[in-house]
């Protein structure tokens, strides 16, 4: 199996496990104060990663490339309480322009 | 309809308009990391997550493997699970009922339904079906349509898809920076992953991430 097919089933899995687990499970485990700050804070942590691997890497190498352009215009526009669909209109028009000019 | 109604009604259909729309960047966001059409909208019919589906298609696209994909996907979809231990009290439903509920619980259906339980405890359960089903709608009709669109540009990059995720991943960290813990805790990973990219094995240094969150969270 591809691995495009394994993480395409095996993250819809476990997606909706813990979807179920939430429904099925006492509250009071989960009320603990450490559990909600790391519960907090790993998304945080992740998407962080992302953005950073997503826009100075290629492979396993450090990068410096178009998508600098559109990811500071992203930024700019967050800066600037642009909503969500601008945020990313803007970065890809500025990242396509940058791309084909250079 | 009576008022209290009609505003679950509102504020549920344009949540699921709007935040349906998002799926557009994830369906052409997930073809241009080298998903199928078939594969991208399987993600968001049975994943149905954005953040998850972003970050399995964001980790195979880095060159990662697919447990590490999985891995991190699954991370984010932890607080779901959350959102169904909040939920489950609230809407009382059991056999077929809950697994469909489960399935629509996300960010906004929870939301809405939240903000919704202060009018009455109708309003709530409505605002939670609504908004879950109505942003599953759109959110999936979205995808096909931002895949098959992104499939018949051919390079993608000559269309800016490869710094349309990294945006969308930047516009789903923002709001979620409430304080300098926060930002501190951005910055690090930020580091943190550039740093052992050429060290370790693609899609690690992403989910290693996750025990830096561990440590700035039992902290204090």
């Amino acid at each position: 199996m591809s691995v495009f097919w394994l993480a395409t089933i095996g993250t819809s899995v476990i997606a909706f496990a813990l979807k179920f687990s939430g429904h099925s499970i006492p509250q009071h485990w989960l009320e603990h104060p450490a559990i909600q700050r790391v519960n907090a804070l790993i998304p945080i942590a992740l998407l962080s990663a992302l953005v950073a691997v997503q826009s100075f890497t290629d492979k396993s190498k450090l990068i410096i490339d178009h998508r600098l352009a559109g990811v500071t215009v992203a930024l700019i526009a967050l800066l600037l309480k642009a909503p969500f669909p601008v945020v990313v209109l803007s970065a890809a028009i500025t990242s396509a322009a940058v791309y084909r000019l250079f | 309809m009576s008022r209290v109604e009609r505003i679950t009604v509102r504020d549920s259909l344009s949540l699921s308009i709007t935040v349906g729309a998002y799926g557009a960047a994830f369906g052409a966001a997930s073809v241009a990391n080298g998903f199928s059409v078939l594969q991208s909208c399987l993600l968001s019919l049975l994943t149905f997550s954005g953040a998850s589906q972003f970050a399995a298609i964001g980790v195979i696209g880095a060159g990662g493997g697919a447990l590490s994909a999985i891995a991190t996907a699954s991370l984010l979809g932890v607080r779901n699970g959350l959102y169904g231990v909040i939920m489950a009290p609230r809407l009382k439903v059991s056999g077929f009922k809950r697994v469909i509920a489960a399935h629509i619980t996300i960010d906004e259906s929870t939301g809405v339904a939240l903000g919704a339980q202060k009018r009455n405890e109708d309003a709530m359960r409505h605002g939670f079906w609504l908004t879950g089903f109505g942003v599953f709608f759109f959110w999936n009709i979205f995808t096909l349509a931002g895949a098959l669109g992104a499939q018949a540009m051919g390079d993608t990059r000559a269309w800016g898809l490869d710094s349309a995720v990294p945006a969308a991943f930047l516009a789903l960290l923002w709001p979620r920076l409430e304080n300098n813990r926060d930002r501190g805790l951005a910055i690090t990973a930020i580091l943190f992953a550039l740093v052992m990219t050429p060290i370790l094995p693609a899609g690690l240094p992403i989910i290693a991430t996750a025990f830096i969150a561990l440590v700035f969270g039992l902290r204090r």
